[in-house]
């Protein structure tokens, strides 16, 4: 897994035409390099950014599905939620994420500075109106909270400091960084206790000095990868060497992964699958054509996480957080769902953001199973029930069970399916077999087997 | 292939005796009512960022009429409740309670620093946090971890929707939420679900394991009950056929059922209005009135209405000058609509907005919403609100 994740990402590039026509100008022309957007062009990027991040979205799910360094494009998912920005302008989003994953097994240092540099996150957290004499400080102030040290480790001093350091980084148009020397402010700066006429790389330099930065990362990485609930001494070792090792992302999982105490009982199955963890699970186990890929986008809506949508910049809080009653019972008939094509009867809340003002569109599953059609009336609102229509490629999922003798069918399903062991009786499960042959043996056990709470595990 | 990871070690931990679900659905047997005289709030959400200053009308202020020269509500179109203020045209049955001394507003009700962006509002509203704060429970849901230490009545807190908002999720407790209690009944009927909780062994612990059949558990008995009781007192009120007069009716039916909850969501949208506000806000604002109506008078006719308080309330409220597409765009502070038969206090509680003291064009916060969350979970719910808010907040006096 390590080794297929070396060559670099292939960028995705779903962005209209039109769109970045509207943003990279005349390459000839310098002048329309520098242009502003005007109103009404803002507004028809934004309507059509709002389309093309939903295709980005879709087309990042299929290659966390297919990908062969399925370690690098989880890794992205996390960075992903750790970098979270959210400026419905597909250009950036774009940047950002190709940036996310090219060092996502890479040095911590190098993806830092990078993304510091992105308009995504420029943008996000108004480094643009960040000016000599009229700091703006919520990058500074985020990139200490959530990016690198977490709180207690630094004064509502440092974050003014360094908010000037940071003066004058902005970027074009296009997304290219830019340091603007007039609003940058050069006068001397102390920063958790250095002093000098400090820059913006400086202080992110600063940060990585601290140790205090290797163990907050690594501590997010080990929930992510290891327990939801944290074993401080694993993760202070961790940061040990995280640190020493100059940030080296790849050893540090490399490290998690070969450690004894990461197939110990507790710490299997303690983590909470996200939704997106959780969709692309599915359909790296059960291979599936979906005839309306935007259900994968319904389904994140419904269960709380959206990509390239995260709640605010700390990301989604995760574990726990992921589950109430209404997103566990989705997820426990979900498979089913899928298996017979049948309705889900929910509808996500809306959102503003994206619609401004204007009435949802696109995002309604209107074909169902022979063309059957509920809709319910509320309001002025039409709810209709949502099919997910897909083809399930059972000969790909038998192919996992050739050798396996009958009467061993049923745990190896288990045993691919589940991390751990169930609670649940094998009598229980066994009553809703399809025993009829060989493979509605091997079909209705898998379908039970990602019913169970279990299955929200890994 | 896939990937065998981990899968050849045994767990023997969850091979415990103790049986969480019967111990737990045990709980619903009992009596478990609430007492006659407990206060419920009910709380609707007006998505997208209500026009406040076309909700309560500043009827007499030159400036309202200066920057909103289409948008304005004329003071004779308004319905008026002071001789500065008027009602939105289509709130007849808000102008009904508040000549009876049932209906409170507060103006200028905001936070520091104020943000613009929907979802962000919203969060800062929903997990009443600072604007430089990121919570990830909501205020309601931390209400349930302290009201519930060791609640085995997942039902104090209900939300009408699919999905459960940010303000009803706790750290240990969360709401349920429906839009239906017989849908609910349904979903929950899957009789594999049912043999999972009669026969799984689960320990109960703190592990993720152990926090899903947990939820499972109560979301299954929480159905069972909340269908019981919708039930007991299915009522023959009449409102109006809309989502929001459809979830009034239902929350009326559950008050005057024997159901313990104390906390009932809803939302109504989208109040979004950049484009046309005139003809959208007066589409939502008829349902929300004759929906209110329906709500108030069901509550009466069953003596609950003294112990019932409805708290409107929208993410932020719209620039003070009209756009150039007949709409709104994103503002800062808002009003809030208080209604119950057990005010303390009614009317215009403070001063309309002063439009010639502005904020870049905005309205000035006088008010914060952190206030009138603390006062209600003190005083109408009886909790321990600078725990839940993380602060000590003044207390209002309406209730």
């Amino acid at each position: 897994m390590l080794q297929a994740a070396q060559k670099d990402p292939v960028p995705f590039d779903v962005a209209d035409p039109s769109l970045k026509a509207m943003i990279m100008g005349n390459a000839a022309d310098p002048l329309s390099m520098r242009r502003n957007l005007s109103a009404e062009e803002k507004k028809n990027f934004r309507k059509q950014s709002v389309l093309d991040i939903r295709k980005l979205n879709i087309r990042w799910l299929q290659e966390m599905t297919e990908t062969d360094a399925q370690l690098r494009e989880k890794m992205s998912l996390f960075w992903h939620g750790h970098f979270a920005t959210k400026t419905v302008n597909i250009i950036y989003d774009q940047q950002l994420l190709q940036i996310i994953r090219q060092h996502a097994l890479g040095n911590f240092r190098d993806l830092l500075f990078s993304v510091s540099k992105s308009a995504s996150m420029i943008r996000f957290l108004n480094n643009e109106q960040n000016r000599k004499d009229h700091p703006n400080e919520n990058f500074a102030r985020e990139l200490m909270e959530l990016f690198t040290m977490g709180r207690g480790n630094y004064s509502e001093q440092d974050v003014k400091e360094s908010a000037r350091a940071f003066t004058g980084w902005g970027t074009t148009l296009q997304g290219d960084f830019v340091i603007r020397n007039r609003q940058h402010d050069g006068g001397l700066k102390t920063f958790l206790g250095k002093t000098g006429n400090l820059s913006g790389d400086d202080i992110l330099d600063i940060l990585l000095n601290k140790k205090q930065t290797a163990v907050f990362i690594s501590r997010k990485i080990y929930r992510f990868f290891v327990n939801d609930t944290v074993d401080e001494k694993r993760v202070q070792a961790l940061a040990e060497e995280f640190f020493r090792s100059g940030y080296d992302i790849r050893k540090l999982l490399t490290r998690i992964f070969t450690s004894d105490w990461f197939y110990e009982e507790k710490n299997m199955a303690a983590h909470i699958k996200s939704p997106v963890e959780w969709i692309v699970g599915i359909r790296r186990q059960l291979p599936q054509e979906i005839e309306h890929p935007e259900a994968q986008v319904l389904i994140q809506r419904l269960l709380g996480q959206v990509l390239f949508n995260p709640p605010n910049v700390a990301g989604w809080p995760g574990g726990k957080h992921w589950i109430d009653s209404s997103s566990l019972m989705l997820r426990l008939q979900i498979p089913r769902i899928l298996y017979t094509s049948d309705a889900i009867n929910m509808n996500p809340k809306e959102d503003d953001d994206l619609m401004m003002g204007m009435k949802e569109q696109g995002t309604r599953l209107q074909s169902g199973r022979s063309g059957e059609r509920q809709t319910l009336r509320n309001g002025e609102n039409e709810r209709r029930r949502q099919f997910i229509r897909t083809k399930i490629n059972w000969e790909k999922f038998h192919e996992n069970f050739e050798d396996e003798a009958a009467e061993d069918l049923f745990s190896a399903v288990r045993q691919v399916l589940l991390q751990t062991e169930t609670p649940i009786p094998d009598a229980v499960l066994k009553k809703y077999l399809d025993e009829t042959n060989h493979n509605s043996l091997l079909q209705s056990a898998a379908i039970r087997y990602m019913g169970t709470p279990e299955y929200q595990l890994c | 292939m896939l990937i065998r990871r981990r899968t050849f070690l045994q767990m023997g931990g969850l091979a415990t005796s103790s049986f969480l679900i019967p111990q737990f659905l045990k709980a619903f047997e009992g009596p478990g009512k609430t007492p006659a005289g407990n206060k419920v709030l009910v709380i609707l959400q007006l998505s997208g960022g209500n026009d406040g200053l076309n909700t309560v009308i500043p009827v007499r202020n030159d400036i309202y009429y200066r920057e909103r020269p289409v948008l304005g509500i004329q003071r004779e179109k308004a319905i008026q409740l002071t001789e500065e203020a008027g009602l939105h045209p289509e709130l007849t049955s808000f102008k009904a309670l508040y000549d009876e001394g049932n209906l409170a507003i507060l103006n200028n009700v905001g936070y520091p620093n104020p943000d613009r962006s929907h979802f962000r509002s919203m969060d800062i509203w929903q997990s009443a946090s600072a604007s430089s704060e990121f919570k990830n429970t909501g205020w309601l849901g931390r209400w349930l971890d302290e009201q519930c230490q060791h609640c085995d009545k997942p039902t104090q807190a209900l939300e009408m929707d699919d999905t459960l908002s940010l303000a009803l999720s706790g750290d240990r407790m969360k709401g349920i939420a429906l839009q239906d209690p017989a849908r609910l009944y349904d979903s929950c009927q899957d009789p594999f679900f049912r043999q999972v909780l009669q026969s799984a062994n689960v320990h109960p612990t703190d592990d993720s394991g152990s926090y899903l059949y947990q939820v499972l558990a109560e979301t299954m008995s929480g159905a069972d009950y909340i269908f019981e009781q919708s039930k007991l007192h299915a009522g023959n009120a009449v409102y109006p056929d809309s989502g929001i007069g459809k979830n009034l009716k239902t929350i009326a039916s559950l008050i005057c059922s024997d159901i313990n909850t104390r906390v009932y969501y809803l939302s109504l949208g989208s109040f979004d209005t950049h484009v046309n506000q005139g003809e959208r806000q007066r589409k939502l604002f008829s349902e929300m009135n004759e929906a209110v109506q329906s709500f108030v008078s069901d509550l009466k006719s069953n003596h609950r209405f003294d112990q019932v308080l409805l708290m409107t309330f929208s993410e932020f409220g719209r620039r003070v000058s009209q756009n150039a597409s007949g709409g709104t765009d994103h503002g800062t502070a808002n009003n809030m609509f208080l209604i119950s038969g057990g005010l303390k206090k009614a009317g215009l509680l403070n001063d309309m907005p002063d439009l010639a003291s502005l904020s870049e064009g905005d309205l000035r916060w006088l008010l914060d919403f952190k206030s009138v969350y603390a006062t209600v979970l003190k005083k109408w719910l009886g909790a321990d609100d600078g725990k839940i808010l993380g602060g000590s907040f003044e207390h209002l006096d309406f209730i």
